[in-house]
Formats: C-alpha cells, structure tokens, sequence
C-alpha cells in the first residue's frame, strides 16, 4: 500500500519509505524543539533501523538536525531562552570535539567496528542520563513533600561544587544568571563534542542535563541554549560529514520538511508546562530510546523499531496535546494566560 | 551527591577522555584504510535532482558538501518564517513567556 512512497536513495542506495522519513521529521521536530535538542539520538536508531548504514545515518542525521534547529533557536531566542555567551563559549570547545567524535568513527568504520560500537557506547550514556534525570525529578518531589524544596532550584546541585572552581577568568553569563570560571563550560562543550561527533549526536542530548546539572542553567535557558549550540555545531558536523561522504541529502530535505511544522509545536509547548514535567519526559523518552538500541544490538531490529515509533509517537502526542491545551487556554484568555506564572 | 563522590566521577571521566585522546589509539588508522572507505553513487536509473544531487556527489564533494549544507540552512530559514507566520495567524502571542520550574 505505501510502496509508492518509497524511493531508491541516490548516494546510499537504500531504499526508504519517504512518508516515514516525513512523519519521523515531525516527531523529532516536536521532540527537539520540546527538549532542546537536535533530536538525533532517536534519528540515528531510527535510521540504522531503516537501513542506513551507521555512518550515513550519523551524518544525514547532523545535516537534517542543523535546519531543524534553526527553526526551533528562532523561536526560543524571541522567547528569551538563549544565553549566546555561553552557548558559544561552550561551542568553541564543542567543535574540536565533535572532529575528534568523527575521527573516532571513521577509525572504528575501518575497521568494522563503528555499528556495534557506537550503539553499545549510546547504551551507556543513555542510561547515565536517564538515571540521573529520574534521580533529579524523585529528588525533587520528595524535597517538594518534606517544604525543603527551594522555588527554582535542582534537586541535583552538582553545580554549586562546580562554581567553586576558581580559574581565571571568572564570567558572568547573564540570561542563565550564572557566574564561574570561563573553563567550566568550555571542559563540559569539550566532552559534550567528543560524545557528539562519535554518536552522531549535535550534542543537545548530552549538553541539556549537562548545562541544567553542570553549569546551572534553568532549564528553559538550557534548552533554548542548547538549541543554539545544537545548530551551529549540527553545520559543522554537517558540513564534515558531507566532506567525508555520509550525507543522504534527499533525505534531510524530506526529514526536514516534516521536522519544520514539528519543531514550532514542541518548543511553542515549552510556554505551557513547567521545567520539571519537561526533564521528566526527557527521562522517559531516554529510557525508550536506550530499550530500542538495546534490542537492536541483540538482533531484534523490528522490536527495536516498533519501540521507537511507540515512544516518539507516544512522547509526541504528550507534547502536542499540552501545546493544544496551553494554546486554547490562551486564546480564550489572552491576558490572563500571558501573566500567567 | 557527596564532594567525594562527585570528585571520584569526575576522575572517572577525566580518565576516559584521556585514553580516548591516547595518541597511539588515534594514530592506529592506518592511510590505506581511509582510502578504502571512499563511497561511490551509483547513477545508472536516477535521473533529475537525484541524477544531479548524486553527480555532484561522485565528481566534486567541497562542492556536493557547499550544496548541501546551504540548502539545508535556507531551507531551515524558509520553513521557519513560513511556520512563525502560520503560528502567529492563529493568535498565539510568540513574544514573551513567564519560565517556571
């Protein structure tokens, strides 16, 4: 029935369902622009899972990201949640990074490693993430129960620890209102290039909590930020990936012509539902995604596949459902919604 | 999260970077591999921006790579102001927000 959508890719080879390549554009648009990320960390699987050989799957997934994200810094910028200074203090470092991230995977292409690798190596990131994000989110509703919870405040302060580095110089990074030594964020984009460019990821995966628990970012600046950092470093992993061959255009352009209408649902949505429900839904959609490279690495592609179009489509649903919602209130309270706190 | 502990993960983390940054594990990549790696489109049933997109790939990639990230940045651009237009017909005020945690 869908085979008039599918199509024989003109630099890879592989033949893909376009309606899917669109509809899996939309989910991630909604998702990115919601969690302030480039969204490839579901893309990627998704790809491989499609068919895309791994390398091709992290470049197209670089270049569709780096569009997308355009879409979604536009929004969040008006919105006042992108603190520039230290998106690119951070993305300095993020660059030289990523080069390393993608020299490490052509390494391990060499010698026919980078699959099996690179999904085992998401395996434990995603589980660190999403174990950290649970602990945050439990930690928190329990202060909440006791009145010890500060308004505005993480449950998770690894940050305080952090600012107490004193390494000249010391910056002031005014829209995340936070103060440290100017080698905090650039060691953290470091790291957050390196995992970046070696799981194909723009980073926002890595660098939302890193900027939430590590730098001390609310989260509305960490995910507006992110979105920042998450485009500029998606073209320049775009554009290395294109140098180096692994780059299906066709498919960022039906991706991302999805991923367009997607993106401004997810990050209008962030206008309507607090900070944490935001991280706890990063937490549940992080968990989803590490079931999914979980069952891919034991064989069980079409289980894998079906988990990752169950979640997104689920986490989608979640978020265009709360932007519907909040929306609605609003116009028919146009005021009252706009001074709501 | 105690001091100690945090300083223990942070150690941890150091020490991975360092050994993926070991000199001797980023020049194990022998030349003739990477020259191996070169991928070639097949052209033989595309034809017009497939045919175009996959020639442009075969004979000059700086080129290839200039199109392809220009176009996906214009291509962002565009879809963005057409969305913020559809939006902001809708009534939706897209200007300002009031954060919480």
């Amino acid at each position: 029935m869908f085979d008039f959508f599918t199509v024989i890719l003109p630099i890879s080879g592989v033949p893909v369902n376009i309606l899917l390549l669109a509809l899996l554009g939309v989910a991630v648009g909604v998702l990115g622009g919601f969690f302030g990320m480039g969204g490839a960390w579901m893309v990627t699987p998704a790809l491989n899972i499609f068919g895309f050989p791994m390398p091709f799957a992290v470049g197209t997934d670089l270049c569709h990201m780096a569009g997308k994200s355009i879409i979604s810094t536009r929004r969040h910028a008006k919105f006042g949640n992108v603190d520039m200074k230290l998106g690119l203090t951070m993305l300095a470092f993020d660059v030289v990074g990523i080069e390393i991230g993608a020299r490490l995977v052509m390494l391990l292409e060499g010698h026919g490693l980078a699959g099996p690798v690179i999904r085992w190596v998401y395996v434990v990131f995603l589980a660190l993430i999403g174990g950290l994000v649970f602990y945050d989110y439990f930690k928190k509703r329990t202060l909440e129960r006791t009145g010890m919870a500060s308004e505005g405040e993480s449950a998770v302060r690894w940050h305080l620890t952090l600012h107490r580095i004193n390494v000249p110089p010391i910056v002031t990074f005014d829209v995340a209102q936070v103060r440290c030594s100017m080698w905090l964020p650039a060691l953290v984009g470091l790291l957050v290039g390196i995992l970046a460019g070696f799981l194909g990821i723009g980073g926002g995966l890595i660098m939302m909590p890193a900027l939430v628990y590590l730098i001390g970012a609310p989260t509305y600046v960490a995910v507006g930020t992110d979105l920042f950092t998450v485009m500029l470093s998606g073209f320049y992993g775009a554009f290395t990936y294109a140098m180096k061959g692994r780059v299906e255009l066709l498919a960022v352009l039906f991706m991302l012509a999805g991923a367009a209408p997607g993106a401004q649902i997810g990050t209008i949505a962030t206008k309507y539902i607090r900070g944490y429900g935001i991280r706890l839904m990063f937490g549940v959609t992080v968990i989803c995604a590490l079931v999914s490279v979980v069952l891919k690495q034991l064989d069980m592609g079409t289980s894998a596949a079906w988990l990752v179009m169950a979640a997104v489509t689920a986490m989608t649903m979640v978020v265009v459902y709360g932007m519907v919602r909040g929306a609605i209130q609003e116009l028919r309270r146009p005021s009252e919604a706009a001074d709501r706190p | 999260m105690t001091p100690c502990s945090l300083r223990a993960q942070l150690t941890l983390w150091v020490s991975c970077v360092l050994v993926s940054l070991h000199p001797a594990l980023l020049e194990a990549a022998p030349a003739e591999k990477a020259g191996k790696l070169v991928h070639v489109a097949d052209t033989r049933n595309l034809s017009g921006f497939n045919l175009f997109v996959a020639n442009l790939y075969n004979t000059d990639r700086l080129l290839f790579t200039i199109f392809a990230v220009g176009l996906t940045a214009i291509l962002g651009l565009f879809l963005g102001w057409v969305m913020d237009v559809a939006v902001s017909a809708i009534g939706l005020d897209l200007e300002k927000r009031h954060s919480r945690e």
